[in-house]
């Protein structure tokens, strides 16, 4: 119906002042659907970095199988209760494969990066100042990839070796430690070690700056007397959301459990939810916005040609012709305006910073989750839709009354 | 001559019960092929609610209408749209063309619409017929911005366009002064004339009613003369 065609585009543009109207409101409800679905994304986005993107997305630890112990409650004064546990066989066979288990889930689709630790606390002791602190020891090469140390870095670098210990900044200040100082370090295991301090941290986050130390897995081994082995094997993915399935996946692949970040994190998701939701409606309503705009205009239109469309019925054009011109002028401007919305969306979003360097205070608007096509082609489908009844309405003209004679 | 269309007693009547007007009461006519009638009578007596009925824009509350051998009472929306489209042309005293089309593009509307696109063969007719109505300068001029009289020109260079059997005009001088009034009957009678197509015109003008070889009286419903 090249000729339907011909005959809409025209009616569009013989007024265009109406047409622009029409197509900037629709080009508004665009961009207005675009901006939410940027920001609401954006916002999940950011949301999760700052919550998830620092830690593990999957961990696998050590389990321990020691007996539960039941302490009865001791009255106060009745004296001390004393116990040594051995560390438990089983947490230390568990995890004694990494070696093995590591290659095979960095196989693993969607998996980036496998940090095999080990974990455990211990005293970090300068002068007389003593402070508790959790120790991690990480392979060297792989110090950044779960918590990016890298980028957190204020002092010195975030490589770990053999001697060498980083720490958060809240820590060295507490301490009066400057890079390059040395201190001592008592694990819980008893075992003590001097390092070197080589780099400091600053994370934001007082529980990992205050209390937190990075040693080399093979310093760590000695601190805690593991010669072989780890307590915790750490994976970053892809993508935060596959996290589930991915750990049914490594779990049938090694047998080991693994724990993916959404298990606890209910209140996260369920908040997520909630702000998805909003955002449907608010696009909903923006849909909704379009289709009225574009129909009562056309209405009108229809309205404005009735002579015409008598004319045009009494030349020959059957009803479906009628149809297909309105229809095909709600189609145009949903297209134009689905375009321009989209268009202008973009560029609107494209000065906020991208996702990686998201910052607090800014709108976290995310211009890769603009839902461009999604937008567009709601919008026409919309306008489509919208079109319906004033096409209808114009193939139902009588031409007699219509053309008035 | 052969009959092109025959009706019998065509009764219309508008509304119901105590409103209802019966503007047609039992009126019988044939038009011959070739024929150039006029339709005379007085205002209100039924000449515009006539053609619209031969035009298949409106059904007869009751009666019998066939041309070229077929029953119009009985077909369809889309069969009389067709049938419209190919067999009929018509020139109104108002709202003739379509104002966000050039003159050419008015004229070509009734094949372009039943081809699906204008097509080169159209257009050189369409031009043709302008040329004929003495439109050359004006062939690709936004009808909205023509003069009276040259839209009527236009309107009748569309109504020739598919070349159809029978051509129907209501008032299609009405609204204009004298010399461009005689200027479109002139065309009218050409057209008869050389290519012996039917028109049936209304009008309230002896004049004009003289320039046709028949004329047909309604009053009361019927035809009288
Ligand atoms: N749709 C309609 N509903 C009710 N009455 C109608 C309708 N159309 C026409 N009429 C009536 O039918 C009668 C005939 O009208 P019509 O337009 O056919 O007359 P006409 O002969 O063309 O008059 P004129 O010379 O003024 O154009 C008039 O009384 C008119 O009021
Ligand atoms: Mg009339």
């Amino acid at each position: 119906m090249l000729y339907a065609f011909k005959i809409a585009a025209r009616y569009l543009t013989a007024s265009k002042a109406q047409t622009a109207l029409l197509v900037a409101g629709v080009a508004v409800g665009v961009f207005i659907f675009i901006f939410m679905s940027a920001l609401i994304g954006g916002l999940a986005e950011f949301i999760l970095s700052r919550t998830v993107g620092d830690i593990s997305h999957i961990t696998i630890e050590a389990e321990n199988s020691d007996p539960a112990l039941l302490i009865a409650p001791v009255p106060d004064g009745a004296g001390h209760l004393l116990f040594v546990t051995e560390r438990g066989g089983a947490r230390t066979a568990t995890l004694a494969d990494a070696p093995t288990w590591v290659p095979l889930i960095e196989a693993v689709p969607g998996v980036r990066a496998v940090s095999p630790q080990i974990t455990g606390a211990g005293f970090v002791t300068r002068g007389a100042q003593v402070r508790q602190v959790g120790v991690t020891g990480v392979e060297p090469g792989r110090e950044s990839v779960i918590l990016n140390l890298d980028g957190y870095m204020v002092a010195g670098s975030a490589r770990l070796g053999s001697g060498l210990i980083v720490l958060g900044r809240d820590l060295a200040d507490d301490l009066d430690l400057t890079l390059g100082q040395t201190l001592r370090l008592q694990s819980t295991n008893g075992v003590t070690a001097t390092l070197t301090l080589s780099g400091i941290f600053k994370t934001g986050n007082g529980a990992i700056d205050g209390a937190r130390a990075f040693v080399s897995l093979s310093t760590a081994r000695t601190l805690f007397a593991m010669p072989q082995g780890v307590t915790r094997i750490e994976i970053k993915l892809a993508d935060l959301n596959a996290a589930d399935a991915t750990a049914l996946r490594i779990r049938a692949l090694t047998g080991l459990d693994a724990v993916p970040w959404t298990d606890g994190a209910e209140q996260l998701m369920e908040a997520l939810d909630a702000q998805a939701q909003t955002g449907y409606f608010l696009k909903t309503f923006a849909l909704i916005t379009i289709v009225i705009g574009v129909a009562s205009a056309l209405l009108l239109s229809t309205y404005r040609r009735r002579p015409e469309i008598g004319i045009m019925r009494a030349m020959g054009a059957g009803r479906g012709f009628v149809i297909f011109v309105f229809v095909t002028q709600g189609a145009l401007i949903g297209v134009m305006g689905g375009v321009t919305g989209a268009t202008l969306g973009y560029l609107a979003l494209l000065p906020f910073p991208a996702r990686d360097a998201f910052k607090a205070g800014t709108l976290p608007l995310d211009i890769t989750q603009g839902s461009y096509g999604l937008a567009i082609t709601l919008t026409v489908i919309g306008a489509i839709l919208a079109s319906i009844l004033p096409a209808r309405s114009a193939a139902r003209v009588d031409p007699v009354t219509a053309i008035g004679q | 001559m052969s009959a092109l269309l025959e009706v019998r007693d065509l009764v219309k009547t508008f509304g119901s019960g105590e409103a209802a007007t019966r503007v047609l009461r039992g009126l019988s006519l044939t038009l011959e092929a070739g024929e150039m009638a006029a339709l005379l009578g007085p205002s209100g007596s039924g000449k515009s609610t006539l053609l619209t009925i031969l035009g298949t824009l409106m059904k007869p509350t009751s009666g019998s209408y066939a041309m070229l051998g077929q029953d119009l009472i009985a077909a369809d929306d889309k069969a009389l749209t067709t049938f419209r489209n190919l067999h009929i042309g018509f020139v109104f005293q108002f709202h003739n063309l379509l104002p966000d089309f050039t003159a050419l593009e008015n004229v070509i509307f009734p094949t372009a619409v039943r081809m699906g696109r204008e097509t080169p063969a159209a257009r050189a007719r369409g031009r043709d017929l302008l040329v004929r109505m003495g439109l050359e300068a004006r062939i690709n001029f936004p009808s909205a911005n023509l003069s009276g009289g040259q839209k009527q020109r236009v309107a009748v260079a569309r109504a020739l366009m598919n070349a159809p059997e029978l051509v129907l005009a209501d008032e299609p001088t009405g609204n204009l002064d004298r010399a461009s009034a005689m200027q479109v009957m002139d065309l009218i009678g050409q057209i008869n004339r050389d290519e012996g197509t039917t028109f049936l015109i209304s009008t309230h003008d002896e004049k004009i009613a003289g320039l046709c070889r028949r004329q047909i009286v309604v009053g009361d419903g019927v035809v009288t003369g």
